[in-house]
């Protein structure tokens, strides 16, 4: 990885975990599609054979001494980020559903908009969406549980296909929700009052492997991330009761 | 009643036992046993002093020689041990996804500078 890093400097983030059939194909997208930018991907004490794969189609590794699940992986992701002073980071998943050719768009959002998270959309206009029914049916939930929290609606809050500012980078490698995380990072801003804003994104079915949140797991998530969503809610009452500034500092 | 204490008597004893064991082995830090100690010797000073059971079981709405009021008291003292365990863990799983994070990025560092080196 070339350091000191100019300014606008854009780090790609793959968190894998025994993701050996589809993590090569991920890298050399993403590579293909934002040549210059440096590729990382977040090994998460995986079997097989993703290392090697990841290394040899070109991307930076971080290895995880254990595995630490996907919010864990992410956040090691952001911390490294924050440190070595990068401006921008992209989480692309490392199964192969996110189009690479998308992360221009998200950069140019991220820049642009002075928010500090950009969201690819798999259901705003013009964006490609191949979901299961149970996936599509926890995604409404979510959306109508998040509308009065976050003020406006989010179309995919399930969506890992994320680009975040230098801020919110700061925020998360102190402060990320370590299980299911998109959703819940979505109220972590919220408490500091930072933006988000959507683009709509291709999405494909997943390459390799499968998802880990399956059958039973999936009612499991769903009290996991709602019980998450609530906690931070009330932390950010509460704060702001104490502090009637809190939020807007961070 | 008298059959009942006598087992709880003995259960509070081998818990006891069990716990002093650890301790001497280190299988056990200090600080965690003193829980398990004092639910130790409540069993064992509950099943030995019939009055101290009798008011207790009387305070909580249950008649005297209930043997139910032990139970009770011994299953509201594990459960809030093992509320006060979670909460252990839980902190223990914090700081050891914060050390493994800090390791790979130790790591990473020490390989981009042997690399750039």
């Amino acid at each position: 990885m070339k350091l000191p890093l100019g300014p606008g400097s854009l780090l790609v983030i793959i968190p894998a975990f025994n993701e050996e059939g589809a993590i090569a194909g991920v890298v050399r997208s993403v590579l293909r599609h934002v040549p210059d930018t440096p590729v990382l991907v977040i090994d998460d004490s995986s079997t097989d054979g993703t290392r090697a794969a990841a290394r040899a189609a070109g991307a930076e590794l971080l290895c995880l001494p254990h595995h630490l699940g996907l919010g864990g992986a992410v956040q090691a992701g952001y911390k490294l980020a924050f440190e070595l002073g990068f401006e921008y980071v992209i989480r692309v998943d490392g199964d192969g559903q996110h189009n690479a050719a998308d992360i221009p768009r998200i950069l140019e959002a991220l820049t642009t908009s002075g928010c500090e998270m950009i969201i690819g959309s798999r259901f705003v206009e013009g964006a490609g969406a191949p979901s299961s029914f149970a996936r599509t049916l926890g995604i409404r939930f979510f959306r109508a549980v998040l509308r009065p929290i976050l003020g406006k609606r989010v179309h995919d809050p399930t969506s890992g296909f994320v680009g975040v500012n230098r801020r919110a980078l700061e925020v998360f490698s102190h402060s990320f929700p370590l299980e299911y995380p998109e959703i819940e990072a979505l109220v972590v801003l919220q408490r500091r009052r930072f933006r988000f804003q959507e683009v709509p994104c291709k999405m494909y079915r997943r390459a390799a492997g499968r998802s880990s949140i399956t059958g039973l797991k999936s009612f499991y998530y769903m009290a996991h991330v709602l019980l998450g969503v609530f906690m931070n809610v009330l932390k950010y009452e509460g704060r702001r009761r104490r502090e009637p500034d809190a939020g807007a500092g961070g | 009643m008298d059959r009942l204490l006598n087992v709880t008597t003995a259960v509070s004893i081998v818990l006891l036992l069990m716990v002093l064991v650890s301790i001497r082995r280190a299988h056990i830090r200090v600080e965690y046993s003193m829980s398990w100690l004092f639910a130790a010797f409540g069993l064992l000073a509950l099943s030995r002093c019939r009055p101290a059971l009798n008011f207790v079981a009387s305070r909580i709405g249950l008649g005297a020689d209930s043997p139910l009021a032990l139970f009770l008291i011994g299953g509201s003292v594990f459960l809030i041990m093992f509320f006060r365990y979670s909460i252990i863990v839980s902190h223990l799983r914090d700081d050891n996804i914060a050390l493994a994070q800090r390791v790979a990025i130790l790591e990473f560092h020490i390989r981009n500078s042997g690399n750039h080196g």
